[in-house]
């Protein structure tokens, strides 16, 4: 009977610590480290492996590969890492494009992908999967509450442009969305377009009293240089994107007083945010930007998902991330029935601190936000 | 129609062209006188532009980074041609275009390690900053007025180099007959070199003119490649005259069809479908243009002799 | 070593080495041979064009993508039960391979003979520079076009079918792609040897004196290239149901690139030299990729070294010169 009694409790006591033991959890992270646009990937990269070196866990194994941008390759890449190396979850894509690539595949074949970045709405709605997680925004959210903030500066007037991509296609929609202003234009350029000249002339004449932006990487630059170059002065507002940490550099000062939506900032006031940004100064010499932010939390939120599952029990694995219990560096998060955030999304502007431009937040776009698409999934 | 904006479109087209024309005259100069395609131009003109904001925000002068950008260029492309180049000459074109396609990886990867992989800072000095008055009427940036007249003056510079002076006359003389130059005396290897150099000086030049406005980053040679071989095809293979009307008709035909298509579109169809279709008609003109003028003129406007 | 002993040795490697990896419970190497096979495939129908006919097509993306797109397109119909078009012809999509390759063949030589007629009035610098130019056309338009999803691009979220085959079976998709590159290297060697081939290699040589024994130039250049981007089509269908996903990088001016740099890297105008460059290309980037993040540098220099020190590719490397055709 005691002895019974003995076993019974040490059961109890296995129970309770499902770590001990439990099977050590392999992740791939395929992302962008060569090439135009390298920057972003290796943000994502170092502020995963900066949190995973701060947790200094035996039974987490990561390896990182670059898709140098193309999908094909990064097919390739997912098929090895989860064929050859037997990874249990995949992460780290940062465009749209590579992800419709990867991830619904990767989901069928019983892995599990956590996007640190990309959230094309084909995989918010109809498309969402259990094994599908976004960490970061459904690709709609920031340009939704840069449109939510554009009603409160009282901007009745709005020229907008975006490149002309399904990506660029959702911004602008997702701008419109909640902005209730006229439109003084409506643009799509060519992706990849660096000069900006007919642009800037059909904004000047359009007679619009803010322009909304959404020109991710290189092609923010060039715009931005070229509109405080030709003396324009309509207030420019734009996701996070084109004014983030990594790239405000390049843009100098003509990126001062943009005002830009981020579901992250480094002035976030709260412990975890603290750590992170002196930890990441530390570590790598620069400020951490938004796509840093969101590697650190998809490796916090795969940590503390380890912590209280197995991941050989899939089930309670996915139930332990779908409860997201980890402190996010952005403040409150937690995710919704389709996998995607459910969280605040800031307004900050451009501001010089010292020498180093970076972001200041200045107000909240949409409170506990969660994407349009999240209703028509199944979930 | 609004006539002031046509108006500075059609000033914004020229810009374009002349830009244009600066990143494709190195590219047809090459090609005209060695007979060489040279991927890797838009690999130069990527070095041009790192050089120009490594060494202007060292020193805190544009004028310096111009400076560096013609030196650097021009020293890659010398010791490309000595280490390279030299051995492709006498070889088939795809020996050229899968040497110079390697080396493309070779220069985006090794800026890479260099610089790391964040885009870099240039920018224009502040006399450029702003907008003059033109015909009373028109705003119109002063870095772009700026690139005009630079675009005109190199274009002179050029002309004057090939048809005004001794190394010119050499020059075309080897793009006529190589060996008739050679036994002439002349040190063709020399030559050859001299000429890459300065193929490369253009191209670094213009990467750091056009940086300066757009952005300075790892690729971003590569569309600006594409773009130049159009230009240079355009207008005739190793013609300078050509190029520049080539530059000049792609940077018409691609501002004009940005900004009015969609809008003309729009009169006969269905507005949303007419902006998609403007986008994507406009995205791709300049092949149109570069196709209808090759199936008229298989050598180009201006076909280079011999 | 002589070439068809090292054609013997390639292709007993090619079709060996996935065997052994499904033994040895190792898909991945045999999804990498498969990548392999078509990619050889694209490059032997590249080599009709540029090896025997001496037409050097910077624009075979277009054909690849074309493949590509045309699987994609009928398979998103099919299994969404839409009619592709519908009127007097109504015709709805399709997830069988042997419907889907004559339409992507039958696609891919429309596409071909009309920018076949158009580029073949010019030569040289110019013919490349006018395939390039409609690649890229075709490329930005199926960037910006937002049905079948632009940049984006267009999952097949089952791979199609094939009568008797489970291809969901990573080995018996590769002996589908393995069988067609085998059947389509035997079916080249014989065009080579045609009197048709003749009249290709006589082209190349001189093209005024086939002109002056009644044969027309433009006729015999066409029809290879037709042909040639026929097969370069089929290796995009295949392709796409290898990745079970379309995007417009098919079309990018890079693929065009990546398969011409297959067949110069093997050897120009040899039977099996996309065979032996796409073996190494690709073993290459998968190898260097998960050892740094530099990779491309060192791609870069190895294709260098080829190109300046390995005269008629691989292949001419081990076997010395071509005996003359």
């Amino acid at each position: 009977m005691k002895k019974k009694l003995i076993t019974s409790l040490l059961g109890a006591a296995l129970c309770l610590t499902p770590h001990v033991g439990a099977a050590p959890v392999k992740v791939g992270m395929i992302t962008t480290l060569s090439g135009g646009g390298s920057g972003l990937g290796v943000d994502v990269r170092d502020g995963f492996m900066l949190a995973v070196k701060t947790a200094n866990r035996s039974d987490l194994e990561v390896i990182v590969e670059d898709d140098a941008r193309k999908p094909a390759l990064a097919v390739q890449i997912a098929d090895k890492m989860i064929q050859k190396e037997k990874v249990d979850i995949l992460t780290g894509i940062i465009w749209s494009n590579l992800a419709m690539a990867v991830v619904p595949s990767t989901v069928n074949q019983g892995v599990l992908y956590l996007s640190p970045n990309a959230g094309p709405s084909a995989l918010a709605g109809q498309g969402c999967h259990k094994n599908y997680f976004n960490v970061a925004w459904q690709n709609d959210n920031l340009h939704e509450a840069m449109g939510n903030y554009a009603n409160s500066a009282d901007h009745k007037n709005s020229f907008i442009l975006a490149p002309n991509y399904p990506a660029g296609k959702d911004a602008l929609t997702g701008y419109k969305r909640l902005y209730k202003g006229n439109l003084a234009g409506e643009i799509y350029t060519k992706l990849g377009q660096k000069d900006y000249a007919a642009e800037i002339a059909q904004i000047r004449a359009s007679g619009a009293d803010s322009v909304y932006i959404f020109l991710p990487g290189g092609m923010g630059i060039a715009f931005m240089k070229q509109y405080s170059q030709a003396g324009m002065t309509t207030p420019i507002m734009g996701p996070a994107f084109s004014f983030d940490q990594g790239i405000l550099k390049a843009v100098g000062k003509a990126a001062l007083g943009v005002r830009n939506s981020s579901q992250w900032n480094k002035d976030i006031d709260n412990a975890a945010n603290k750590v992170f940004v002196a930890d990441f100064e530390a570590a790598y010499g620069r400020l951490p930007s938004l796509y840093a932010s969101q590697g650190y939390d998809t490796a916090n939120l795969i940590l503390s998902a380890m912590d209280s599952a197995d991941i050989n029990d899939q089930d309670a694995f996915r139930a332990a991330l779908k409860s997201a219990q980890f402190d996010s560096v952005r403040g409150d998060f937690r995710f919704g029935n389709n996998q995607h955030p459910i969280q605040d999304i800031y307004v900050r502007e451009v501001v010089m601190e010292g020498d180093v431009l970076t972001n200041k937040i200045i107000g909240v776009g949409l409170k506990d936000h969660q994407d349009a698409y999240a209703a028509n999934c199944s979930l | 129609m609004d006539v002031i904006l046509l108006l500075e479109q059609l000033l914004n087209g020229l810009q374009l062209g002349i830009m244009l024309f600066l990143i494709a005259a190195g590219l047809t100069l090459i090609f005209g006188v060695m007979g060489l395609i040279n991927l890797a131009h838009g690999s130069l003109y990527m070095i041009g532009a790192f050089a120009c904001a490594a060494v202007a925000t060292w020193s805190g002068s544009f004028w310096l980074g111009l400076m560096a950008s013609l030196t650097f260029a021009a020293a890659a492309g010398a010791l490309i041609e000595v280490v390279i180049m030299r051995r492709l000459y006498h070889r088939e074109h795809l020996d050229q275009v899968l040497a110079t396609f390697a080396l493309i990886l070779i220069c985006s990867e090794g800026t890479r390690w260099l610089f790391g992989s964040f885009p870099l800072y240039l920018d224009v000095p502040d006399i450029f900053y702003g907008a003059v008055n033109l015909f009373g009427v028109l705003q119109y940036s002063r870095y772009r007025l700026f690139i005009i007249v630079i675009g005109l003056f190199t274009a002179l510079c050029i002309y004057l180099l090939i048809n005004k002076t001794r190394i010119g006359m050499r020059i075309r003389a080897g793009a006529a007959d190589r060996q008739m130059t050679a036994a002439l005396g002349i040190n063709i290897s020399l030559l050859y070199t001299l000429v890459f150099a300065l193929g490369a000086a253009l191209a670094g030049f213009s990467g750091a003119l056009v940086g300066s406005i757009q952005s300075v980053e790892v690729g971003m040679g590569e569309p600006v490649l594409i773009l130049a071989f159009v230009v240079v095809v355009i207008g005739g293979i190793g013609s300078i005259r050509g190029a520049l009307v080539g530059a000049l008709l792609v940077g018409m035909v691609d501002t004009l069809g940005r900004g009015y298509l969609p809008q003309i579109l729009q009169l006969l169809l269905d507005p949303v479908f007419a902006n998609t279709l403007g986008a994507a008609l406009s995205s791709i003109a300049i092949y149109l243009l570069m196709i209808v003028i090759l199936v008229f003129k298989p050598k180009g406007l201006f076909p280079a002799h011999g | 070593m002589s070439e068809k002993m090292l054609n013997r040795a390639l292709l007993s490697l090619l079709i060996i080495a996935p065997w052994l990896a499904h033994w040895i419970d190792e898909p991945y190497y045999v999804s990498l041979a498969t990548r392999i096979a078509i990619l050889a495939l694209a490059g032997v129908g590249l080599n009709i064009a540029l090896g025997l006919g001496g037409m050097v097509s910077f624009g075979h993306a277009a054909f690849f993508g074309i493949g590509g797109y045309v699987t994609g397109i009928l398979a998103s119909h099919a299994l969404n039960y839409e009619p592709l078009f519908s009127g007097i012809f109504a015709m709805s999509g399709s997830t069988q391979m042997l419907f889907i390759w004559p339409i992507a063949m039958l696609v891919g030589a429309i596409a071909a003979i009309f920018i076949g007629l158009l580029s073949l009035r010019t030569s040289g610098v110019y013919f490349i520079m006018i395939t390039l130019a409609f690649a890229q056309m075709i490329y930005y338009f199926s960037i910006s076009w937002p049905n079948y999803g632009g940049e984006d691009g267009l999952p097949i979220y089952l791979r199609n079918s094939f009568p008797g085959v489970n291809t969901l079976q990573p080995i018996q998709f590769f002996m589908i792609c393995c069988t067609i590159l085998l059947i389509t290297l035997w079916g080249v060697s014989r065009l080579q040897d045609s009197r048709f081939g003749n009249a290709l290699k006589a082209l190349r040589q001189n093209e005024t004196r086939v002109a002056a024994v009644g044969i027309s130039p433009l006729g015999i250049k066409l029809a290879a290239f037709v042909i040639s981007a026929m097969i370069t089509a089929l290796a995009g269908s295949l392709f796409a149901d290898l990745n079970r996903f379309v995007s417009p990088t098919m079309f990018s001016w890079h693929t065009s690139g990546q398969i011409m740099i297959f067949v110069i890297l093997g050897g120009i105008g040899r039977l099996y030299g996309p065979v032996a460059g796409a073996i190494m290309f690709i073993l290459c980037e998968a190898l260097l990729g998960s050892w740094t993040e530099y990779w491309q540098f060192f791609l870069g220099l190895l294709l260098l070294w080829v190109v300046l020190f390995a005269r008629g590719g691989l292949i001419g490397l081990l076997c010395g010169d071509k005996a003359h055709d």
